[in-house]
C-alpha cells in the first residue's frame, strides 16, 4: 500500500518538475519583447474595458499612450485627469486637463407630458423599435423607453425611471464613456460639461417638427419660438431645425433662459432653489424636483454598490459639501 | 380611439408553444407508461409520480431562489424531465434516490446552466447516469414483469437480457448459449421484459415516434440514423463472429435503444439544429452505443452515447450549415 | 402539374374573407394626402406649389432620379399644402395635400372601359411611357417598374414571370384583378414581353385560387407565348427567388438578381396597370385595396385612388369594429403595422387588414428551446435563432457571414417559433447594422 503511495507521489512529482522544466524554456524561447511602462500604464488605468477612449481594452489604451509622443489626443473618460496626469507621469509626458463631461438626456417626455397614442407590441428594443416607426407618441423625435442605454452602460450609471420611463443618469457614476450615446438610435444623449459645481444648463428636446406639431405631441417639448435666443446675452444658444440648442462651452450658467422658456424644455441642474418671489411665481421646474430625488436616488444606489473606489467616494463627499453649501 | 398595437410583421402567428411540444410529448409517452403499469403494477406507478413531483419541485425551488425568474413549471418542461427519469429506473427504486436523482437531473442537468434551453445536456440522462454510477446495485435490479400485480411487494427480480449477455460472454459463452433463458422478440416487442419502466416495450415506444412525427415535435433524422447505424455495425460484428456478438434484432429491441433514439437523443435542446446535423448526431450515437455494449464495462451504452454526442452538438451545428438558397447555382 | 419550391416555407390559414367580393369604385375623398416616398430610391421632387390647380393624372413630383418614379395627382383640385405628414412607419414625411373639386382629367388620358388590343410601340417607347407614368411593383416592394425594364448590356433574360401568387394570407387583390381584368393583365403581359424582348412568359398562381387559373387558362389561347402554370399553396412562394425556383428551377445566386438567372418577375397587379399605361396613358393613381379581417363587418375589394386615408376604406368595409386591436397595410406576414388610420393608401398598399384585439398581441417571449423550427422553415437556408442571438450580442462579423443580408423577411421564422421569439425583429435589426456596417467599409 505505502508502495503505490510513494510510487505516486514520485511520479507526479517527476511529471511535475519537468514539465515545469520545458515551461520555463519555451516561455524563454518564445518571450516577446514588450515596452513595461506598458504594463505600468495599464496598471494606472481604471481597467473598464468599456471602449470610451476609443480603444477595444484598457490594454490597448495603455500601448497606444507609450508609443504616442502627444498625449492631449488621447483620454480615458473614466478615470478623466486623475488618471491622464498620472499616466503622463509615468511616461514622462505631459497632458493637457480636460473638462469632465457627463451624460444628459435630451428629451423630457414622460407619459404625464406626452400622450401615448398607440402600443409598441415588437421586440424590446430600442433600435427596432426606432427602425419600425416614429414611437408610440406623436413625438417622433422622443425618447422609446426601451433603455437601450441602460443596457449599454458598463458602470451602473443609469437606470430607468418607472414613472417617467425614461432613462436616469447617475452623475457621480458616469465616466462619459459614450457607450450610452452610441447605443441610443434618437441620438438622444450628449455628453455635456460637468459645469461648475456640476451645474448643467441644457435644452432637454430634440424635436424638429414645427411648434404647434412638437407643443401637440408634448407639453415639454422646444418649440422653436427662439425667446432663449434672445434672452441669451452670451451668444450660446443655437437655433436650428426648430429647436434650440445651448453650447455649453459658450454658456455662463446665467440661466437667463430657463426663465423665458414656456413649455420649461430648458433644464438647469444642481442650482439651488430660486428665491420665491413676490410676482408671479412659477413652479419648480420638473427637472428641479426630479434633480433632488435624482440625487437621493444616486446616494442610495452608491451605498448600495458595495465596490466603493476612492473616486467615488470623493465624489459624494464633494456632493455632499455642495448639497451644504446650498442649503446655506 | 382605439391604440392600435405596432410591431413589426410577421402580425400572425402559428399558435405553436413551448407548452405545446412539451405535453406534445408527454402525450407520445404515454402508450409506454401505461405498458409498464400493467407490467410492473404499482411500482411503476409510484416511480413515475415521485419523480415527476421531485422534478417540478425542484425545478420550482431553483427558478425562484437561484434564477429568480418568473416560475416555469408551468410550461411542462419539468414533468417531461421527471417522466424520462422514471422512465430510466427500475420499478422498485428506493423513493429516496429518486428524489437525489431528479435534483440532479433539475439541479444539475438543467437549471445550474440557466434553465430551459441553455443546457447542454439531457436532464433526465444526467440524473439516470448520477444514478447509475452512485446506486449500481439498487439501479440494475430489474422486477421480473408480472402481468397487473398491483403490489408493493417486490417482485422476483433478475438481470435483463442485456446484462445477462454480457455476464455470460464475459465468462466465455456463446451468444447463442447465453440467450438461451431470454425472452422472445415478440415478448420484448410487447414489452414483457424485465428493465426499466419505459424501455421495455418496443411497440408502445414506436407508437409514441410516429406520433411525435405526425405532430412534427420531432423529424426523422435522429431516430432513423441511429437505428441505422445500430443495425449496420451490429449485423457487421454479427457476421464476423455470431458467437461473441449478438444479431441486431435483439439489440434494437433490448434496452433503452428505442427509448433513446425516440425520445432521448431527439430532445430539441440538446440536439443539433440541421437535418444534416441529427444524422451526424444520430449516427454519432449509434456507434458509440454499439462499442459500448460490445466492449465497454457496461451492458447498456445509449445514455454515455448520448450524452458524448451532446458534448458535441455545438461543434456540429457550427460545421453542418443547412444548405442556403443560392448557395450552388444549378442552372438548368 | 403543380409545383414549388423546396428548401423552408409555412402554410399559415388563408383566411380569404374578401375572396370573390367584386372590385368596388370608393368615391372619391374630399381630401387626399400624396406621401412623396411611395418607392423605393430616390424620393420625388414635388413640381406643384399651395394653391396651384391640379387636374387628376398630372404630375406633382418628378422623379428624383433613374430608380425613382414620378407621382402624380389622383384626383383633380388645389393644392392645399406641402406639409409634412405621418405616413405608415409614423415619421414624418414630405406630402402633398389636394383638396378635391370636381373629377377632371387630363385629355391626354383615354378613361374609356374599351379594350385596347393593339400593340403600336416599340419597346423603348413602352419602357418609356411606363417610367413617364410613375409605374412600380405594385407587390408591395415598389421596385420602379422601367428600371427592371431596362436590362443592363451583358445580361439576357429568357422569362418574363409574372408573379400571381398572392401567398400572402387575407389578401384578395390581385385574385379580384385576375377575375375581372383578365384581357388587360394579358395585354400588359406582352407589353412587358415586348419592352424585354422576351418570347416566354409565364403566369405562377397558387391552386388555392382555381377560378383565377382556370379563367386565365381560357384567355391563354388568345395570346401566343404565354403559359399558366399552377402552384402548390406555400409561403412565402411570392418572393421573387423562391417563385423563379418553383417554376424554372433556377435560383438566384446570394447576393443577386433574378436578371443573373435570366428572369424578370412582375406583379400582377403591375402588368394591369402596365396596360394602363401604355395603351390608355392612365399614370398609377389608382389600385386595388383588399379590405379585410376576421371581425370585419363586410370583407371587400376596393378601388382606391391614390392619397385616400384609410379611414374612408375601412367605413366602406362597414366601419371599424369596436374589438379592433391593429390594423395593417399589406398582408399580415410582410405588412405594416399602422399607428394611426389617417395613413393614406400609397402606391405599395395591397391591403388593409384589422386584426382583432385577442389576435393583434404578440405572446410572451420564452428562452428559445433550439427545436429547430425557424432553420426548417426558412425559405433562404438560414439560421435564423443564430441570427437572433449574435445580433443580440451585437456580434455583426458573423452576423454578416451568416448571411443575414440573404434573408428576405418573409417572418416565416417567427411565425413558426413555438417560444414566440421575435426572431425577424432582431434579424432585420443585424441586416441594417449589417448593411451600415458594409457601407461604411465601402467609403
Amino acid at each position: 500500500m505505502s508502495d503505490t503511495v510513494l510510487f505516486t507521489i514520485i511520479t507526479l512529482s517527476a511529471i511535475g518538475i519537468i514539465a515545469a522544466v520545458i515551461l520555463y524554456f519555451l516561455a524563454q524561447k518564445f518571450k516577446v519583447y514588450e515596452d513595461p511602462k506598458i504594463d505600468e500604464v495599464d496598471e494606472a488605468l481604471p481597467s473598464a474595458n468599456c471602449g470610451g477612449c476609443g480603444f477595444p481594452g484598457c490594454r490597448n489604451f495603455a500601448e497606444a499612450c507609450v508609443k504616442t509622443d502627444d498625449l492631449d489626443s488621447l483620454f480615458c473618460p473614466v478615470g478623466g485627469n486623475d488618471c491622464m496626469s498620472e499616466v503622463a507621469t509615468i511616461l514622462g509626458k505631459v497632458v493637457a486637463e480636460k473638462t469632465p463631461q457627463v451624460a444628459v438626456l435630451r428629451c423630457n417626455g414622460s407619459p404625464k407630458h406626452r400622450e401615448r397614442v398607440n402600443t409598441y407590441d415588437g421586440a424590446e428594443n430600442c433600435t427596432i423599435a426606432h427602425n419600425l416607426y416614429g414611437g408610440y407618441t406623436d413625438c417622433s423625435y422622443g425618447c422609446l423607453g426601451m433603455g437601450e442605454c441602460v443596457d449599454s452602460c458598463n458602470f451602473e450609471a443609469m437606470y430607468m425611471d418607472k414613472e417617467t420611463d425614461l432613462p436616469v443618469i447617475i452623475q457621480e457614476m458616469c465616466t462619459a464613456c459614450g457607450a450610452c450615446i452610441e447605443a441610443c438610435p434618437k441620438d438622444l444623449l450628449e455628453l455635456r460639461n460637468k459645469g461648475k459645481k456640476d451645474r448643467r444648463i441644457f435644452v432637454s428636446c430634440m424635436n424638429e417638427d414645427k411648434g404647434g406639431v412638437a407643443k401637440k405631441a408634448c407639453d415639454v417639448a422646444c418649440i422653436g419660438c427662439s425667446k432663449c435666443f434672445k434672452a441669451c446675452k452670451f451668444d450660446s444658444i443655437e437655433m436650428k431645425n426648430n429647436r434650440a440648442y445651448i453650447d455649453f462651452e459658450k454658456c455662463v450658467l446665467c440661466r437667463a433662459c430657463v426663465k423665458v422658456c414656456p413649455t420649461e424644455a430648458i433644464h438647469e441642474i444642481n442650482f439651488p432653489l430660486r428665491k420665491p418671489k413676490p410676482a408671479v411665481e412659477k413652479p419648480a421646474s420638473t427637472a428641479e424636483v426630479k434633480d433632488v430625488n435624482l440625487v437621493a436616488e444616486a446616494k442610495k444606489n452608491t451605498e448600495n454598490a458595495k465596490v466603493e473606489t476612492k473616486v467615488e467616494k470623493e465624489d459624494t463627499n464633494k456632493q455632499d459639501e455642495n448639497k451644504n453649501n446650498e442649503t446655506k | 380611439m382605439n391604440k392600435f398595437k405596432v410591431s413589426l410583421s410577421p402580425h400572425v402567428h402559428s399558435g405553436n408553444s413551448v407548452n405545446k411540444v412539451m405535453y406534445g410529448v408527454i402525450i407520445a409517452l404515454l402508450p409506454a407508461l401505461f405498458v409498464s403499469v400493467y407490467y410492473f403494477g404499482l411500482g411503476a406507478i409510484k416511480v413515475t409520480l415521485v419523480a415527476i413531483a421531485a422534478s417540478v419541485f425542484f425545478e420550482y425551488l431553483f427558478q425562484r431562489f437561484m434564477i429568480k425568474g418568473e416560475s416555469t413549471i408551468g410550461d411542462g418542461s419539468a414533468i417531461l424531465t421527471g417522466l424520462l427519469l422514471a422512465f430510466n429506473l427500475p420499478s422498485s427504486f428506493p423513493i429516496w434516490m429518486i428524489i437525489v436523482g431528479s435534483l440532479v437531473a433539475i439541479g444539475i442537468g438543467k437549471m445550474s446552466f440557466g434553465g430551459l434551453g441553455n443546457n447542454p445536456f439531457n436532464p433526465a440522462l444526467v440524473g439516470r447516469v448520477f444514478l447509475l454510477i452512485s446506486f449500481p446495485v439498487d439501479m440494475t435490479n430489474w422486477p421480473k414483469p408480472q402481468e397487473l400485480v398491483f403490489s408493493l411487494v417486490d417482485a422476483d427480480s433478475g438481470a435483463t437480457p442485456l446484462a445477462l449477455l454480457k455476464e455470460k460472454v464475459g465468462n466465455g459463452e456463446t451468444v447463442a448459449n447465453a440467450l438461451k433463458d431470454i425472452p422472445s422478440y415478440f415478448d420484448s416487442f410487447i414489452g414483457q421484459v424485465g428493465g426499466s419502466l419505459g424501455e421495455v416495450s418496443a411497440a408502445a415506444l414506436i407508437i409514441g415516434g410516429i406520433y411525435m412525427l405526425m405532430k412534427k415535435i420531432i423529424s426523422w433524422h435522429i431516430p432513423v440514423s441511429m437505428i441505422g447505424s445500430i443495425a449496420v455495425l451490429q449485423a457487421i460484428f454479427f457476421l464476423i463472429n455470431p458467437d461473441k456478438f449478438a444479431d441486431p434484432a435483439f439489440h434494437l429491441l433490448t434496452g433503452g435503444i428505442l427509448l433513446g433514439a425516440i425520445f432521448m437523443a431527439t430532445d430539441m435542446v440538446t440536439s443539433p439544429m440541421t437535418p444534416k446535423g441529427q444524422i451526424v448526431f444520430g449516427v454519432g450515437i449509434g456507434l458509440l452505443t454499439v462499442f459500448i455494449r460490445n466492449f465497454g464495462a457496461y451492458p447498456e451504452g445509449v445514455s454515455f452515447a448520448i450524452l458524448i454526442m451532446n458534448s458535441l452538438v455545438p461543434l456540429i451545428n457550427k460545421s453542418f450549415t443547412p444548405k442556403r438558397f443560392g448557395e450552388e447555382v444549378t442552372n438548368g | 402539374m403543380l409545383k414549388t419550391f423546396k428548401l423552408g416555407g409555412v402554410h399559415p390559414p388563408e383566411n380569404k374573407f374578401s375572396a370573390g367580393k367584386k372590385i368596388e369604385q370608393l368615391p372619391i375623398p374630399k381630401t387626399v394626402t400624396i406621401p412623396i416616398g411611395q418607392h423605393i430610391g430616390a424620393p420625388a421632387q414635388i413640381i406643384v406649389k399651395r394653391g396651384d390647380e391640379v387636374k387628376v393624372g398630372q404630375v406633382i413630383a418628378k422623379a428624383g432620379g433613374f430608380v425613382s418614379a414620378n407621382i402624380h395627382s389622383s384626383v383633380s383640385g388645389k393644392v392645399k399644402k406641402l406639409d409634412e405628414t405621418v405616413d405608415g412607419s409614423g415619421y414624418r414625411r414630405p406630402s402633398v395635400v389636394i383638396d378635391v373639386e370636381g373629377d377632371e382629367w387630363l385629355d391626354t388620358i383615354d378613361k374609356s372601359d374599351t379594350f385596347d388590343k393593339e400593340i403600336k410601340l416599340s419597346a423603348e417607347e413602352i419602357t418609356k411611357k411606363v417610367m413617364e407614368n410613375g409605374i412600380v411593383g405594385l407587390g408591395g416592394a415598389t421596385f420602379p417598374t422601367h428600371v427592371k425594364l431596362s436590362v443592363p448590356a451583358g445580361k439576357n433574360v429568357s422569362y418574363l414571370i409574372i408573379n400571381a401568387v398572392e401567398c400572402e394570407p387575407y389578401l384578395t387583390a390581385d385574385h379580384q384583378l385576375m377575375l375581372e381584368k383578365g384581357d388587360e393583365i394579358f395585354l400588359g403581359t406582352q407589353l412587358l414581353m415586348k419592352a424585354l424582348g422576351v418570347t416566354e412568359a409565364i403566369i405562377g398562381i397558387e391552386n388555392n385560387k382555381p377560378d383565377a387559373i382556370s379563367h386565365l387558362e381560357n384567355l391563354a389561347k388568345k395570346y401566343s407565348g404565354i403559359k399558366i402554370q399552377g402552384l402548390k399553396v406555400k409561403y412565402p412562394q411570392g418572393g421573387e427567388k423562391q417563385l423563379i425556383k418553383a417554376l424554372i428551377n433556377r435560383e438566384v445566386p446570394s447576393g443577386g438578381l433574378p436578371l443573373d438567372v435570366g428572369c424578370v418577375v412582375q406583379n400582377v397587379g403591375t402588368a394591369f396597370a402596365v396596360y394602363e399605361a401604355v395603351q390608355k396613358n392612365k399614370p398609377l393613381l389608382e389600385r386595388v385595396v383588399s379590405v379585410t379581417g376576421k371581425s370585419v363587418k363586410t370583407p371587400i375589394n376596393l378601388m382606391v385612388r391614390i392619397g385616400t386615408a384609410t379611414s374612408e376604406l375601412v367605413e366602406a368595409a362597414g366601419g371599424l369594429p369596436e374589438d379592433s386591436g391593429k390594423v395593417v397595410s399589406g398582408g399580415p406576414m410582410m405588412g405594416k403595422a399602422m399607428a394611426d388610420l389617417t395613413t393614406p393608401i400609397a402606391k405599395g398598399s395591397s391591403g388593409v387588414l384589422i386584426f382583432r384585439n385577442e389576435e393583434a398581441g404578440r405572446e410572451k417571449i420564452h428562452p428559445c428551446i433550439r427545436c429547430a423550427n425557424c432553420v426548417s422553415v426558412c425559405p433562404m437556408g438560414l439560421e435564423p435563432y443564430l441570427l437572433m442571438t449574435l445580433t443580440e450580442k451585437h456580434d455583426y462579423d458573423r452576423v454578416e457571414s451568416e448571411r443575414a443580408l440573404d434573408c428576405i423577411e418573409c417572418g416565416s421564422c417567427s411565425y413558426t417559433c413555438p417560444s414566440t421569439r421575435p426572431l425577424l425583429d432582431y434579424i432585420r435589426l443585424g441586416k441594417s447594422t449589417v448593411s451600415k456596417i458594409i457601407r461604411s467599409r465601402k467609403q
